[in-house]
């Protein structure tokens, strides 16, 4: 399994890692020219939602990856990343991908000085390590929206058929769970879209 | 402190491959978010013109500061003297997101950093090499920065310091498990960091480039040799066309791989700073705090 991450700026590495020691294959995507190759998943890393959205369009990336994504490529966005996805940033008229039926609030919790660590349970499952900083909030979904991890009553994790978003950083913290959850939905993807062959 | 204190390492980690912009102005900082900026360092002066003012630079007016946190939506940053524990609490106090303990302010203490343990802002703090490196983050620094001569546009001692840096991590590395003790004593650093170096090969915290970074191709450069991110102070609104500079400095830190994308943004940006070479200057800032 390729999966493309986004590495315009913030903590692609540590997704790199993180996908590679589950057993795929991380390659960056920086330019035009990254997606030449075919690719079965995608990750929008953290970072500043700001600079990436910029670079995204500047670079020459925007269109195209917003094509894939609508097209059905399993998608994973963390912090930044769940922004990019967004359809609506609340008191602000940008809007990215727009592809996943969430409305967030940037900077929900306040400045650094607001960032926190918690536990909640990841699906049925056992509890999840969460860490927010600077963290964007999900201040409303749509019906086809699944909370995946709900912290306090508001969903802090969601999917969205092969759209997967969270406003913490399971990249940072040891638990693979989430990436495990999400690299299991690319591997069942339907063929069709399908960009390179099964394992074997 | 030890959560706080990974969540502050963890907002680094965030800001990694993104430039970070000296700004004096509400205005300045929208023109720096616009263009790209992961963050701002909000100052009074930018250190071109504390150097050319002489004097004590101290903090700045948090008024000021504050008039740059409402203008932008990314994480804003302020210096603090060297030492002056009371300036950072005063920071600490307006809810920064970082506070820089910089040479580029006039040392407040000639012997000792701030206790960083004691703050539940975090802090960067610059290093020529990697004993420094590693005494600033055991007084609790989430995040260090090279120490190039600010306000000169003269990149060659961020050069010095990042090249210094790795190599010192390439030795430590190879060093034997039983070697690593007498490499902590002769650094001046606790064993668990030293240890860490040579297990990792990095330090435990993001490492940026400071100091001295004016062109597309010095961030590129700085990048080449290990920086994780770049901050660039006088160079962006000492120059003819800041906001076009400032954008293309943004696009050679995501590219600095890709010459031909660093040509590109390089074309048209109009007059550099002007600069000061490194054997012109009065006061060599990176010689405060050791």
């Amino acid at each position: 399994m390729r999966i493309g991450v986004l590495a315009l700026q913030g903590a692609f590495i540590e997704h790199e890692r993180r996908i590679a020691e589950l057993g795929a294959a991380p390659f960056e995507i920086r330019e035009r020219r990254d997606l030449d190759a075919p690719f079965d998943g995608l990750i929008l890393p953290g970072g500043e939602s700001t600079v990436q959205g910029k670079l995204l369009r500047e670079l020459g990336l925007f269109a195209p990856l917003k094509r894939k994504i609508a097209g059905g490529l399993p998608t994973l966005g963390t912090c930044a990343g769940l922004i990019l996805l967004a359809r609506a940033i609340k008191d602000d008229p940008t809007v990215h991908f727009g592809l996943l039926d969430v409305t967030v609030e940037r900077n929900a919790y306040g400045r650094q000085l607001g960032s926190f660590h918690a536990e909640a349970p990841l699906t049925d499952g056992p509890s999840v390590p969460l860490t927010f900083i600077r963290a964007p909030r999900i201040v409303s979904a749509g019906p086809s929206v699944e909370p995946l991890v709900t912290l306090d009553g508001t969903p802090v994790a969601v999917r969205q058929g092969h759209l997967f978003a969270a406003a913490f950083h399971p990249e940072i913290d040891a638990n693979p769970s989430f990436h495990r959850l999400f690299l299991a939905a690319v591997s069942t993807r339907p063929v069709g879209e399908a960009s390179s062959p099964p394992p074997i | 402190m030890d959560n706080r204190y990974e969540l502050n390492k963890n907002l680094a980690q965030m800001l990694k491959g993104g430039v970070i912009m000296d700004v004096t102005t509400p205005e300045q900082a929208r023109i720096a978010e616009a263009a790209g900026a992961c963050a701002v360092m909000a100052l009074e002066r930018i250190p071109a013109d504390i150097r050319a003012a002489g004097g004590v630079a101290r903090m700045s007016d948090p008024k000021m500061i504050k008039g740059i946190q409402a203008a932008v939506s990314i994480p804003v940053m302020a210096k603090c003297r060297i030492g002056h524990f009371a300036e950072a609490q005063v920071l600490e106090a307006i809810e920064i997101d970082y506070i820089d303990e910089s040479e580029v302010l006039s040392p407040a203490d000639d012997r000792l950093h701030i206790d960083k343990t004691r703050f539940k802002v975090p802090f960067v703090c610059g290093a020529k090499d990697l004993g420094e490196a590693l005494r600033r983050i055991s007084e609790g620094a989430a995040m260090i920065r090279t120490k190039g001569e600010p306000g000169t546009g003269d990149v060659v001692q961020a050069v010095r310091h990042m090249r210094m840096m790795q190599s010192e991590i390439r030795r430590i590395a190879s060093l034997g498990a039983d070697e690593l003790y007498e490499a902590a004593k002769d650094l001046r650093v606790p064993i668990d960091l030293v240890r860490y170096v040579h297990d990792n090969r990095k330090l435990p915290v993001v490492n940026f480039a400071a100091g001295g970074v004016a062109t597309p191709a010095d961030a590129a450069l700085m990048m080449q040799l290990g920086a994780e991110g770049v901050f660039v102070g006088s160079g962006i609104f000492k120059s003819g066309n800041p906001a076009k500079r400032a954008a293309a400095i943004v696009k050679a830190v995501t590219n600095f791989n890709d010459p031909q994308v660093v040509a590109e943004v390089s074309e048209d940006l109009g007059e550099a700073m002007v600069g000061i070479n490194e054997s012109e200057i009065q006061v060599l800032m990176a010689e405060r705090g050791k």
